[in-house]
Parts: C-alpha cells; sequence; structure tokens
C-alpha cells in the first residue's frame, strides 16, 4: 500500500522493492551474530561485558558468585520494569505511569496483607487484577480514545500516585507479614555454587523467558509492526488497538511484579517506585531500543537496566558522589540515543539513500506524526 | 484569528475548500451528529469555551464556599497562577510545534533561580547582570537541547531529559537548601500590578505570548516551525533549513523558561534547586499545551490555545484551593481532568486533520490515524 510503505521516502527501507534478503537473515550463525553485536540492541550486551570487567577490576569481590547474584537479584525489579515498558515503547508509545502503579501496589501489600499470612496470595492476585486494569485503561485510552500516550499516562500517573498518596497521607502506613516481603528479599538456600539463590532472580528469568517467546510468537511480531508503521500493520490486518493495549496491560502486568519485588527491599511508602518510570526508559534506550517503535529486542532493554547499574555500582565503587548519577544518566541516554540513530542502519537494512529520494511521492505522505516515529 | 493560526499556514486549502474536497462524507456523518454552531468550532474555540465553562462551575463552587471567585484577591492569584506556568507552556507549545518536547524544565527553572538569586545576592545594583547571566545560561542550555535534536537526530524526549538529568545531577551535587537572595527591586515586581487586579508578571506572559504568536504567524521562522513539525523530510525536501528552526525553538523556550524562573524568585526571593521538580513543570506545561489543541507530534497548534488549556490549570487550582481540597487529591483530579479533556479533544482534532490532503480514504482506515494522536 503505497501510503503505508512510501512515506519519508528517505528513511523508510523499502526492502520489498530492492527484493533482497535482510541482511540479519544471511549469512553463517557467527557471522550474524557479529553482525547483531553492532547494531545497538547487540552492542548493550558488550557494554554489560566491559562494565562487568571494570567493576570486578575496580573491586575483585563484586565477581564472586555470591556478590554477583545479590546483585542480580538487587537489579531485578528494574530489569523487570525495563521490560515491561520494552513492550510499550517497541510499539511507539510510552508508559508514563509505571512508578504510580508501583507505588500503588506497594501501598496495597502493605495495607491489605497486614499481619495476615493467608491473604498473600488473594493479594498478589488483587495487585495483578489492578495492573491489568490501569493497562487497560492506559491501553484503551490510547487506541480508541485517540489520547497521546504521553498524555494517558501521565494523567493515570498523577491520578493513581494523587490517590496513593491521599489515602495514606504521603506516610508509610502498613508493614505486609514476612512471608510476602521474602519474595523480593528472601531466596532458597545453601545452593552449592551461590551460596543464596534469590528469589527474584528466578522471577527474572521466568519473566525474561517469558517475554523472549512473547515476543516470538505471533503477538510479539504483530506488536513491532504496530510499532514500526501502524498505518501497515492495520492494512494488514492486524488489530493494532488490541495489540497497542496488550502492550500496556504486560507494561502495568511488569510494574506489579517490580513493585511486589521491591516490598521486599524498601518499606511501604508511597514514593517507592518514584522515577521509576525514567529509569524504566533509561534502561530501554540503552538496550538499544528505539523512541517511536519497531526496532529492538526484549532482551536488550533488561541488559540495558543491568548496564545501568553496573554502571552505578561502578561510580560507588570509585566513589564519585550519588549526586552526579542524574548527570550520568542523563549523558548515557544522550549518547546511547545518538549513537543507536546511526548503528540501526548498519545491520539491519540496505543503505537508505540508495533508495532515489522520490520527491514527496503523494501529498497523503505528509502527516504529522510519521515524523516522530521515526528517530 | 483563531480560525487560523490552528492550523498550518497552507494557502491552498481555505478550511472552506477543504470540506468541498471528497473526504466530506467520511466527515459529514459525524459533523452531521453534530449541532450547526459546534460545526464552526475550531480547538482553539473550543478549549475556550471549556475554560468558560470552568470558570463558572469554579465560580458556583467559590459561591458555595461563601467566597467571590470575581474578587480582586482572587483575580489576582489565578493570575499570576498563571504567569509562571504559562511562560513556560508557550516555551513548550514552540518545541512541540516543531516536533520536540521539552522535559528539562523543571531543571531548567530551579537552575535559573538559582543562578538569578546567587548573582543579585539581595543587591539592586546586580540585577542587569544576574538576568542577563540567567538568560544566557539558559539559552545555552536550550542550544545544547536544539543541537542534539537537529543536528545528532536524537529524539526530543531523550535529548531533554538527558539534559535535564545532567542539570539536576549538577544542582543536587552543588547546592543543597535555598541559595542567594532576589533583589528588592525584583520582590517588588512580584507584587507590583495595574490597579490591584493585573499582576505584572501577566502582562510579560501576555507580552510574550502576543510576540511568539506574531513570530509562529508572520515570520518564516514561524511558518517554518510548523512545517518542520508537520513533516520534517518533506520540509527539508521543499528546502527548509531544518537545523535553524529546530535550535531557535529550543532556544526560546529555555530563554522563555528562564524568564518564568525569574518572576517565581521574584515572589519566592530564593533561589531553589528543587522548585522546578516541586512544581512539576515539564509534565504540566505539555498538558496545558496538549490541553490547548496542540498536537503533540507537531506541526498544528497555537499559543492562544495554550493559554487557554494554562487558564483551566490555573483556576481549577484556584478552586481547589478555595474549597481546601487536600493536595494530594489534587494531583487525582488533575489526572482525570487531562485525560478527559484530552479525549475529548484529540478525537477532534484528528477528525479534523484529513481534509487538509484531500484524501478521504485514509481517514476511514483503521490505525491510520492511529499514529497522529501518539507521540
Amino acid at each position: 500500500m503505497s501510503t503505508a510503505t512510501s512515506s519519508p521516502a528517505a528513511s523508510q527501507p523499502e526492502a520489498s522493492t530492492t527484493g533482497r534478503t535482510l541482511p540479519l537473515t544471511e549469512g553463517s550463525l557467527p557471522q550474524r551474530v557479529l553482525r547483531g553485536a553492532l547494531t545497538p540492541g547487540g552492542a548493550v550486551f558488550i557494554l554489560l561485558a566491559v562494565l562487568f570487567i571494570a567493576v570486578v577490576w575496580v573491586n575483585p569481590s563484586f565477581g564472586e558468585p555470591p556478590q554477583l547474584i545479590r546483585f542480580i537479584g538487587r537489579t531485578a525489579p528494574i530489569a523487570i520494569a525495563a521490560m515491561g515498558q520494552y513492550y510499550v515503547i517497541v510499539a511507539g508509545e510510552f508508559d508514563l505511569s509505571m512508578g504510580a502503579v508501583i507505588a500503588t501496589q506497594v501501598v496495597i501489600a502493605g495495607n491489605y496483607i497486614g499481619d495476615d499470612e493467608s491473604r498473600v496470595l488473594p493479594a498478589i492476585a488483587l495487585m495483578l487484577l489492578i495492573g491489568v486494569v490501569v493497562g487497560i485503561v492506559n491501553g484503551l485510552g490510547t487506541t480508541i480514545l485517540q489520547v497521546p500516550s504521553f498524555i494517558v499516562t501521565l494523567g493515570t500517573m498523577l491520578a493513581l500516585g494523587g490517590l496513593v498518596r491521599y489515602l495514606t497521607g504521603g506516610a508509610a502506613t502498613g508493614n505486609p507479614v514476612d512471608t510476602f516481603r521474602e519474595i523480593g528479599r528472601g531466596g532458597i538456600e545453601n545452593v552449592p555454587v551461590l551460596d543464596v539463590l534469590p528469589y527474584s532472580v528466578i522471577i527474572l528469568v521466568l519473566v525474561a523467558a517469558a517475554s523472549v517467546w512473547l515476543m516470538r510468537s505471533p503477538f510479539g511480531r504483530t506488536l513491532i509492526a504496530a510499532g514500526d508503521n501502524p498505518d501497515a500493520a492495520g492494512l494488514a490486518g492486524a488489530k493494532v488497538w488490541w495489540v497497542k493495549t496488550r502492550a500496556f496491560i504486560l507494561s502495568s502486568v511488569s510494574a506489579t511484579i517490580a513493585g511486589i519485588l521491591l516490598v521486599g527491599y524498601a518499606g511501604v511508602h508511597p514514593s517507592v517506585g518514584a522515577g521509576y518510570e525514567f529509569q524504566a526508559i533509561t534502561a530501554v534506550v540503552l538496550g538499544g531500543v528505539v523512541l517511536g517503535g519497531g526496532r529492538g529486542w526484549v532482551l536488550s532493554a533488561a541488559a540495558g537496566a543491568f548496564a545501568l547499574e553496573l554502571l552505578f555500582s561502578f561510580l560507588n565503587f570509585q566513589e564519585v558522589e550519588s549526586t552526579w548519577r542524574n548527570t550520568v544518566q542523563g549523558v548515557i541516554i544522550i549518547v546511547a540515543v545518538a549513537a543507536a540513530a546511526r548503528a540501526w542502519n548498519l545491520g539491519r537494512r540496505p543503505p537508505s539513500r540508495s533508495v532515489p529520494a522520490a520527491p514527496a511521492p503523494s501529498p497523503t505522505t505528509a502527516h504529522p506524526g510519521t515524523e516522530t516515529g521515526e528517530n | 484569528m483563531s480560525a487560523t493560526t490552528d492550523r498550518t499556514p497552507d494557502p491552498a486549502h481555505t478550511p472552506g475548500a477543504a470540506t468541498s474536497t471528497e473526504s466530506r462524507d467520511s466527515v459529514r456523518s459525524r459533523r452531521a451528529a453534530r449541532p450547526r454552531r459546534a460545526r464552526q468550532l475550531d480547538s482553539t474555540a473550543l478549549i475556550y469555551l471549556v475554560l468558560v465553562g470552568v470558570v463558572i462551575v469554579s465560580a458556583v463552587l467559590t459561591a458555595l464556599e461563601g467566597r467571590n471567585f470575581f474578587s480582586q484577591g482572587n483575580i489576582w492569584a489565578v493570575l499570576t497562577a498563571m504567569s509562571v506556568l504559562g511562560l513556560i507552556a508557550i516555551g513548550q507549545t514552540l518545541v512541540i510545534l516543531v516536533g520536540s518536547l521539552d522535559l528539562s524544565v523543571p531543571y531548567v527553572v530551579s537552575l535559573a533561580t538559582v543562578i538569578a538569586a546567587g548573582g543579585m545576592q539581595g543587591l539592586d545594583g546586580n540585577i542587569p547582570a544576574a538576568v542577563f547571566n540567567t538568560l544566557v545560561v539558559c539559552a545555552v542550555v536550550g542550544l545544547v537541547m536544539g543541537l542534539l535534536v537537529s543536528v545528532l537526530h536524537v529524539h526530543g524526549f531523550i535529548a531533554s531529559l538527558g539534559v535535564g538529568l545532567i542539570v539536576s545531577g549538577y544542582l543536587a551535587t552543588n547546592y543543597q537548601g535555598s541559595h542567594g537572595s532576589a533583589a528588592p527591586d525584583l520582590r517588588l515586581l512580584g507584587r507590583s500590578g495595574i490597579a490591584g487586579w493585573i499582576p505584572t508578571s501577566f502582562l510579560v506572559l501576555l507580552a510574550c505570548a502576543v510576540l511568539v504568536t506574531l513570530m509562529l504567524r508572520y515570520t518564516r521562522l514561524g511558518h517554518h516551525v510548523y512545517a518542520i513539525g508537520g513533516n520534517r523530510d518533506v520540509a527539508r525536501m521543499s528546502g527548509v533549513r531544518t537545523v535553524l528552526p529546530v535550535v531557535s525553538a529550543h532556544v526560546l523556550c529555555s530563554v522563555l523558561v528562564g524568564l518564568a524562573a525569574l518572576l517565581l524568585l521574584s515572589r519566592t526571593g530564593v533561589g531553589s534547586p528543587t522548585i522546578g521538580s516541586q512544581g512539576r513543570y515539564d509534565l504540566l506545561s505539555i498538558a496545558a499545551v496538549v490541553l490547548g489543541g496542540t498536537l503533540l507530534a507537531g506541526g498544528k497548534g497555537s499559543v492562544v490555545g495554550t493559554m487557554g488549556g494554562v487558564a483551566i490549570f490555573a483556576v481549577l487550582d484556584s478552586v481547589m484551593g478555595v474549597m481546601q481540597v487536600n493536595p494530594f487529591l489534587k494531583d487525582f483530579i488533575r489526572g482525570l481532568v487531562i485525560v478527559l479533556a484530552v479525549a475529548v479533544y484529540a478525537r477532534r482534532s484528528v477528525v479534523r486533520r484529513p481534509p487538509r490532503f484531500g484524501s478521504g480514504s485514509r481517514s476511514s482506515l483503521p490505525g491510520s490515524t492511529m499514529k497522529e494522536g501518539t507521540a
């Protein structure tokens, strides 16, 4: 469909007309791995390795399995949140409500469960339900009402955050029973090499596996297509609104899981989870996922979260004041995105310059919104 | 006036001609459902109608509390509340029109108050130098963002978030608590006004709004801003130099934010490194801009509409203050208002768009309007 594929002619690949296979699918496995590593989504793993070596260099004990597994456990919530944010971003949207959802869940856990151990399972069910509802609200607001996702999720963020603070009076209230907190901070004791295997690591692995499976399923393929070009996806028969809504649901549910884990570490306070949305977005962007949708791998998002936390650990070991964290985070995301804006072109598609820059094929292409879809 | 400021300058299509193209059928069915009067309304008129409605409701609610909404003090308070957010929102309008976004606003506000207050040290003689320094620093911050967005092609969301984080790290490291103090003359400015009804800060806001509106409507730069926001590639291929307008929009935005910070300083008297993030000026200004009918994707909107959006927020805040609504509940209500208003609104502006391009089939495609509503 010309209206869909011929938009910004200079930047959109025209794979169908060139008749070439995509570079990622040709060549032997090592070649493909190498080429994959050159894309931002692969480069983050190299960055991760470099940072890991640097941290171990500074502080050798960090490399010991028990230390390492604890670090992974600590980072699990943000990694899970980043994977949740990934679905939304790859669909071309934003989810700013993540932090507020985490705060809501934490407060619910604190107040509903209390000292009653029998309420742990119903509470988890309730929290997941609330997560799904928030996701549906965000998703339907974005797709059916066609409000920009930035605004919808900003609205839910203000509304949920305000409500939680109103109900709690802005102070820490309630304290869930220890068995619930064990999910976040406990683990399986006496594991041979690792000493202790935190539950959060197990949950992280499960979520990661599920994410990979999801992104390889028809849903994942459709999601990426919808993020890359919703017009084309819609014309190809995909229910764009339902796919995007599911992405928002996945995001909120991920925030819920992150919230459950965070209860173990932090107390029950409405400010838990503040700023999580931007941290998750930073991690996703660091993982080479393109804002505006359609590019990026889910595991890269998780790797981005780990890279970010490793970097913070590194700065800690270097005794840099923690107030500089924000600055470092800011520099990173700018550099990562500036690099990614160029690098995705290397490994993925034929050079777009070879497509003759057709002088604005038809007036229909000039529709705002496609521009921000690019990076 | 509002009828033309609202859309991209496009001599080929007057509103009358637009409705007479073949797209008429798809639009007609929707329009037929509305009364004849409403058909003539564009988004700017709508927002002011909503504003009138909000004012009436607020006046009634205020009267129920035994107070007068139109009293001298209250009008003064509302206009003062408008001025700071208004200046920021004007800048944000420029940036959003050009297809970018500015999330660095709160940190730039804080930075500006700290620099200005630190420079003045409570002495009138220091005012010119301090004001000059502040605005230059703000302009430099804007310049950096503009160059990142236009030259390095970093998404505006990330560029401004990154720069904002960098500034926040600097602030957190170097300033603890309040800093410096405003000169007496500046404080006087914060309390002066015309006849006790209209504060000087509101006049500053009006002057800026008029200037920016004139700039957008009558200068080449302004027209290029709309063109680039509509579609950067098409604008470039049409011979528009895309770097200058993007950079100018960001610089102007940051300078306006600096002005807003000076107004804020004239009221608080001391510079504070956290005043911006407490005010949530980034998200509120974006919400005000979108509420004012500007497309978040860029290319369509007006400063006039933005002022309406800002006024709605100011009136809401005023009435919630009078009714002594819990401050946390305020956020809840704000979030609700944002989503509801934009939901009514985003639908409308999307429906109104297609005639401009004379292709009726697009508007009825599933998902073809989806991307416009997203950011």
